[in-house]
């Protein structure tokens, strides 16, 4: 319930919003936890494996009991933290892993086999019949298994990523943090201030404390609201910085629209990735619970968020409330409950030296030992040294101390030391190069400490960046010492609760220990403990403090597990953000796509450029018939194709050939001004990298070209040659792959195609097959290269690629003209298959020169790149697969690529295997199928039958092994 | 005494008091026949095969930190036959078929479940790729089922069939491929093991290899001098350090390939699918986390830990091809230490020392190879000869150019894959 | 992770690319021994601390860069191009 004149809440603004299909209202500035519990509803979720009811732990993000569903259909948003979810208008959250109802859990009878439930039961059971862990037992686990559920429907919100870059990125805006953004922001540094709350101020949200004479909150305010106005500051709130990376980047999400009902102007969240020179770790820190039996009842709270409820929120989490503790926040907690009208049946101390109090019983030396209540807390059972007695109450504060959250300190595998006083763990120095922890999460409690701290921390920043930092004086504070003794565990009857999300209790990490599992991550990952989504924030240090007990080892010798990022959970959609449907990855497209999309042409992904599949005729219903035309258009009169997409690097200097004939394995340097030569390039372990061809422009120009696939590698390749292995060599690299639109021109009709675009006709004297050039069209500059990937009479021609459009629309008419046309892929493919061309499919990246047949390609006058490694005895020889032709010669002409191939008569399995197939089309110009494969030692098996095989198709036909070239072997028609 | 449903019941009948160590932690005894360096699953695997198929026993496995502490204790837990080139082909043969009956043989439940693993491809130069590769996993005797895209659509109706970057063309299924609990597989290995008699030393880090007129004779570590007359490397991670310690250098980079978990949900994803367009792969675990993950962050790495690009792109990837898990957040995420090799397959070798024996470089393929490399390393320690299925692990492969195995086509050389 | 080029500065992981150890600087000689060829192209080092490593800048400017990192912190430690490192 309410208690009116307090909280941080604003009253004149009330907010309705809908929990379990009941409708609520709470008041701008709730959370959705605070808000149910203003309307005293405890019961909010079901533990994961006994489905026990369960109730707020918390008052932050590492909640673990209090997980709802937010909204509904393809907005479903499970496993949102109550605690952290502001209410707003409409908002609509659900119960989840609960059927048929939050209040009636049939899987609750797994509470009842606890017994058998035990950690690790899964390993020993379920064995037997075999058959019955696939069909019976993981189905029913899995449907048991899980908390919220996946809509299964596409995200439909927008989320964002951004960068930001700083001197000093502030993680924390409590007392150490707004005193370390506040010095460092004096002494002039850029200065980002990241908090995961709604608003700055930290714990003194939740306290009611004076700083500096006035409330916490409202100094906060101020500072944050003077930090703001400062130009060189950006205070994030509802930021959470989610990890450390390396060189000071920090990964950060910020919450931009979750808190809000009309979102459509606005992403979810947006991830940061923040580049910070130094920063200020001021996380605070985590109150831990004790485990006694049955601490796990909705009622049940730690006690710092029982302050919080009350102070901040100005809710009564209960009418008659027992606080537990082991240290001096039990009674500030039971102090501020008699403030503010609640009443306070019992203060119970672990400590004998606890302090009386007039305002309400304090039992000194004694322990929670069990609690009762079905859906919510009724009464508690202490164990005091007169015996066990009971003590009716709805709300139970517990306090085991606290935990510096010194999670992202961990990032880079460091390992925290444990501090006796405190009695936790405290970061070490420089577990992070350049990040400062302070305040809290480095072990220091009180306000004063936590602002010393915090500016201390930003003068070693600022020192450290060369900066001069200002006087800044420090706020007058509380200075309370830490006064605790450790208590983890109260033994009795009953489970004691230590991972409440994933129902890990004490017997089951004893039971760890009794099975040998005494290694702290033998220990988790055998009981699960810290493996929920709170990731052990709440219950880690307790859980080793049991097993050290179980082991005989003290908690430091016991060791920790690592925490890893994220600090919170972060949804794939917020760090995936932009990347759904084409967002993925950038599309490439020619200069020719439109006119071709106008065309009609199927466009396909060529790495990430789009290519036509082929350009449909009307009347032709299938690619084939397309595809058929295309090809006999081409052997017939002239086809167009755009070939852009093929690399271009441009390579110049003096040396630019005795560069090139150590990249290629031909020799370039020989090539005449004005000549192409095809070229092989290997990859220094011997295979074949891509081929291409070499134009020599000039006497120091070359225009070199890599297939599509390969061009960025190729690029990557010859930088690396040229800056790694010959920075003696004057030459000079760029890729020129976007700035020029070129086109091929195939067929018998390509000069007479060419001849009346050009400004000047064509010699054929000066232009023989393989010859290149300068050429004109309208006055432009272009290049003219006679070279051909279709073993026709052909020509590639190269323009600016701001002419690219124009040009092809200009090709493609005078190709009709002629009675030729656009030829796309398919054609492209069965082309150069009817003439043993490679692609790509051919040389895979497992091929050598050799198997290809090229070896004598190999220029044996000159060193290349590859060739001592292709010189290997296992890359050569008659064991290996060799590119043949195939073609069918048996009753069945069915041919497909990745058939294998065998010896007719012998049996389809591995050690039978002879080879494979590469490329499979049929030639409209042969009239058949046509394969490329490779079979093993086969140049020399040429005329002999094979049988292919393919039993995912259920393909087998008998082919007879042939040349490659299966059309124009002696290339007349190429040079004519 | 026995795992079994009868045995859970009348323990928790009696307070579960009566469960027992499931391994020893002896005191390392001065001498054994055989030391394993490495207590991964490989390690442990390797001397459960030597108990259970060649008898030996008077073994020690030493690991510098605890039990299955390594890759196997931080992987995405996958299993699968569906290579194609030989040698791999036979050796993950062979270990699909030892999973298949791992269970009953260490009597725990290492939740093997072959939920059936969908390899997407996205043009039709893929799809024959994987035509071959389907073909080579069904010449070997395991299965494969080419998916069209209306095929790949029943199976996994949440893709995004109308808008993704690569459209999916289809898919190649393997039905025998799926998933497993990591950690489970290590601790029945160790039970196993420690039953036979093989002692399990955890915290003992091997500090040098001794080695006398060219044959191994023990090992240096934390805990004293241990003599030995085999001693077998199975240490992936660390495979360069402890190989430098009996002077040898390594074909092995060392690199870093992250892995992510996201908060437990309801079942929604029941296959293995893998995007090799978008380098992404995701399963659902039995806890309902999603389990997926993508390439190495592609540089040297012994830091166990990656960095945000590879972290996004990964995300990215799924977020393109199956946007219904936006809404699932990454809960953690790990990186783990890949041994790679110029051609990203593995070593199963002797040595140029008599007696030293040579287990790494499974690059980031290690967890469904446990059985069949612990099987094959056994039998190659106790009997000094290859095993047929690891027959081609040759640690010479490379320099001679012998048998290569590029899966993946990059190339035989470093950082390729 | 962040990377110095020495011709564009301060530069994000995500525009490098990665070749591994700097002895892909020494290439030997076609007529070195397979031995000398092995060690270069595929036995290596592979330190768990500082090494020499190959980086290319094809987001940038399209340097070849020689960093010195540590393997087991990520801490890098110096960066040269590579068409003046010593080899």
């Amino acid at each position: 319930m309410r208690i009116a004149g307090k909280g941080l809440i604003d009253r004149d603004t009330p907010v309705h919003f809908r929990f379990d299909g009941v409708a609520h209202q709470g008041f701008a500035g709730d959370t959705l936890a605070s808000a149910l519990l203003a309307q005293g509803v405890r019961l909010m979720g079901r533990s994961f494996k006994y489905h026990r009811p369960r109730g707020v732990l918390t008052a932050g993000s590492e909640e673990p009991n209090a997980l709802v569903t937010v909204g509904q259909g393809a907005h479903a948003d499970p496993n949102v933290r109550a605690t952290v979810q502001e209410i707003y208008d409409g908002l609509e959250a659900h119960p989840q892993n609960a059927w048929p109802s939050l209040r009636y859990d049939l899987l609750s009878l797994n509470d009842l086999a606890a017994p058998f439930l035990s950690a690790g039961f899964y390993y020993k059971t379920f064995m037997w019949p075999r058959a019955f862990w696939e069909k019976l037992y993981e189905p029913v686990i899995r449907r048991a298994a899980g908390l919220g559920a996946l809509s299964g429907q596409p995200d439909p919100d927008a989320y964002e990523k951004a960068y930001a870059f700083c001197d000093l990125l502030v993680i924390g805006a409590g007392p150490a943090g707004l005193m370390a953004a506040l010095t460092a922001a004096e002494a002039g540094a850029d200065v980002i201030l990241c908090d995961e709350d709604t608003r700055s101020g930290g714990r003194l949200l939740a306290e009611d404390e004076e700083v500096d004479g006035q409330p916490g909150h409202a100094w906060a305010q101020a500072l944050t609201d003077r930090l703001r106005a400062m130009p060189n500051v950006r205070v994030m709130r509802r930021t959470t910085v989610t990890g450390v990376y390396d060189q000071g980047t920090y990964g950060a999400l910020e919450r931009v629209g979750q808190h809000l009902p009309h979102r459509a102007s606005l992403p979810r969240a947006c991830f940061w990735r923040i580049v910070a020179k130094r920063a200020v770790l001021a996380s605070g820190a985590i109150e831990r619970p004790v485990a006694f039996p049955n601490n796990d009842r909705p009622g049940i709270m730690t006690a710092g968020a029982v302050r919080a409820y009350l102070n901040r929120w100005g809710v009564a989490p209960g009418r008659r409330v027992v606080v537990f503790g082991n240290n001096d926040d039990a009674h500030r907690t039971a102090r501020d409950l008699v403030a503010a009208g609640v009443h306070v049946a019992a203060l119970v101390d672990s400590r004998h030296e606890a302090q009386a109090s007039d305002a309400y019983p304090v039992h000194a030396g004694a322990v929670l030992c069990n609690t009762q209540g079905r859906l919510g807390l009724e009464s508690v059972t202490i164990r005091t040294a007169k015996g066990e007695e009971r003590i009716a109450a709805d709300t139970l504060a517990m306090s085991g101390g606290w935990n510096p959250s010194l999670h992202l300190t961990c990032h880079m595998n460091g390992r925290p030391v444990w501090r006796d006083d405190i009695a936790a763990f405290v970061p070490k120095p420089d577990m992070v190069p350049g990040l400062i922890p302070a305040g809290a999460c480095h072990g220091a409690f009180s306000t004063h400490a936590c602002l010393e701290e915090g500016r201390a921390a930003a003068l070693r920043a600022l020192s450290e960046l060369g900066m001069t930092a200002k006087d800044v004086p420090l706020a007058e504070a509380e200075d309370a010492p830490v006064s605790l003794r450790p208590l983890w565990q109260v033994l009795g009857k009953g489970r004691a609760w230590l991972d409440f999300q994933n129902d890990v209790t004490a017997k089951d990490v004893a039971l760890a220990a009794q099975e040998n599992f005494c290694s702290v991550e033998h220990m988790k990952r055998y009981t699960t403990q810290g493996m929920a989504p709170d990731q052990g924030k709440n219950s880690n240090v307790a859980a080793l403090a049991v097993l050290a007990d179980a082991t005989g080892r003290s908690i430091p010798e016991t060791g920790t597990t690592t925490f890893r990022p994220p600090y919170t959970p972060v949804a794939i959609a917020a760090m995936g953000a932009g990347a759904e449907g084409k967002g993925f990855a950038p599309e490439r497209k020619t200069t020719s796509h439109a006119a071709t999309v106008e065309r009609g042409a199927p466009m396909i992904e060529a790495g990430l450029w789009y290519r036509p599949s082929y350009f449909p005729d009307p009347g032709e219903s299938h690619w084939r018939q397309s595809c058929d035309r295309e090809v006999r258009m081409v052997r017939e009169s002239v086809g167009i194709c755009d070939v852009s997409t093929l690399g271009k690097i441009d390579v110049q200097g003096p040396d630019a050939g005795r560069f090139l004939d150590l990249v290629y394995t031909n020799m370039m340097s020989t090539v005449k001004p004005g000549r192409v030569r095809y070229g092989l390039m290997l990859r220094e372990d011997g295979h074949v990298m891509d081929d291409g061809t070499a134009a020599r422009l000039s006497e120091g120009q070359y225009l070199i070209t890599t297939t599509t696939a390969a061009a960025g590698q190729v690029m990557a390749h010859l930088d690396f040659v040229a800056q790694g292995l010959r920075p003696d060599l004057d030459v000079r690299l760029a890729s020129v792959t976007e700035q020029w639109a070129q086109f091929a021109v195939a067929g018998p009709q390509s000069r007479a195609l060419l001849d009346g675009l050009l400004d000047a006709p064509l010699d054929p004297e000066a232009w023989p097959f393989m010859a290149c050039g300068p050429v004109k069209v309208m006055g432009i500059a272009a290049r003219l290269f006679r070279i051909s990937f279709s073993g026709e009479h052909a020509y590639e021609i190269a323009v600016p690629a701001r002419y690219g459009d124009s040009l092809f629309r200009l090709l493609v008419a005078r190709a009709e003209a002629l009675g030729g046309g656009p030829y796309g892929m398919e054609a492209l493919n069965v082309l150069r298959i009817e003439k043993g061309f490679i692609t790509h499919a051919e040389i895979h990246g497992r091929t050598t020169a050799f198997d290809i047949g090229m070896d004598r390609m190999v220029s044996a006058k000159k060193d290349c790149i590859g060739k001592v490694m292709a010189d290997r005895p296992g890359l050569k020889g008659p064991e290996r697969e060799q590119l043949v032709g195939l073609r069918p010669v048996g009753e069945s002409k069915e041919m497909t690529a990745g058939a294998h191939l065998f010896e007719p008569g012998t049996e389809p399995v591995r050690v039978n295997a002879q080879g494979y197939v590469t490329s499979v089309g049929f030639s409209p110009t042969l009239g058949t199928m046509l394969a490329l494969g490779f079979l093993r030692n086969g140049r020399a098996r040429h005329g002999e039958r094979v049988k292919l095989k393919d039993h995912l198709r259920q393909v087998e036909t008998l082919c007879e092994v042939c040349d490659p070239v299966f059309f124009d072997p002696d290339g007349g028609r190429l040079r004519g | 005494m026995g795992f079994s449903g009868w045995r859970v019941l009348r323990e928790g009948l009696s307070g579960n008091r009566g469960w027992t160590p499931q391994w020893r932690d002896p005191e390392p005894k001065s001498e054994y026949d055989i030391v394993i360096i490495g207590g991964g699953g490989h390690g442990l695997s390797t001397a459960y095969y030597l108990a259970k198929e060649h008898g030996l026993t008077n073994v020690a496995v030493l690991e510098k930190g605890y039990l299955g502490g390594g890759n196997v204790g931080r992987n995405t837990t996958i299993v699968r036959a569906n290579y194609f080139l030989p040698g791999n082909s036979e050796f993950y043969s062979h270990s699909l078929k030892l999973w298949e009956g791992l269970e009953e043989d260490l009597n725990y439940n290492v939740m093997h479940s072959q939920r059936g693993l969908i390899n997407l491809f996205h043009s039709d130069g893929q799809r024959d790729a994987f035509a071959r590769r389907g073909n080579a996993m069904i010449n070997q005797g395991d299965d494969a089922i080419l998916l069209d895209r209306e095929g790949v659509r029943k199976h996994l109706p949440y893709l995004d069939f109308d808008n993704l970057r690569f459209p999916v063309y289809g898919g190649l299924l393997h039905p025998r491929g799926g998933t497993a609990r990591h950690d489970a597989v290590a601790w029945g290995y160790a039970r196993g093991a420690d039953s036979r008699g093989v002692d399990l030393i955890q915290n003992c880090e091997v500090t040098g290899i001794d080695i006398e007129n060219g044959r191994v004779t023990g090992v240096q570590t934390t805990r004293g001098p241990i003599r030995a007359k085999k001693v077998g490397m199975v240490v992936a991670g660390r495979s360069s350090q402890v190989a430098a310690m009996a002077g040898m250098r390594l074909p092995i980079e060392s690199h870093v390939l992250q892995a992510f978990v996201t908060e437990g949900l309801k079942p929604v994803i029941d296959h293995v699918v893998s995007f090799g367009m978008g380098h992404f792969y995701i399963s659902q675990s039995d806890k309902g986390g999603l389990v997926f993950g993508g390439d190495l962050d592609f540089y040297a790495s012994y830091a166990a830990r990656g960095n945000l690009p590879m972290v996004e792109h990964v995300m990215e990837a799924g977020m393109a091809l199956m946007p219904m898990i936006g809404r699932a957040r990454v809960l953690r995420s790990w990186g783990g230490i890949m041994d790679m090799t110029p051609d990203g397959s593995p070593i199963i070798d002797k040595t140029g020392i008599d007696g030293l024996y040579l287990n790494c470089g499974w690059c980031y393929g290690g967890f469904k190879a446990v059985p069949g490399s612990g099987f094959s390393f056994a039998h190659l320690i106790a009997r000094d000869e290859h095993h047929a299925p690891a027959a081609r692990y040759r640690l010479d492969r490379f320099r001679d150019g012998i048998g290569l195995m590029d899966e993946e086509g990059t190339g035989a050389q470093h950082n390729l894959h | 992770m962040r990377i110095r080029c020495p011709i564009c500065g301060d530069r994000d992981l995500r525009e490098f690319t990665y070749k591994g150890d700097a002895v892909a600087l020494n290439r030997p000689g076609p007529e070195a021994a397979a031995q000398a060829w092995d060690d270069y192209l595929h036995l290596r080092r592979n330190p768990a601390g500082a090494t020499r490593e190959l980086w290319y800048h094809g987001g940038g400017c399209g340097a070849w860069i020689v960093v010195t990192r540590d393997t087991v912190t990520h801490e890098i430690l110096g960066a040269v191009l590579a068409e003046e490192a010593e080899a």
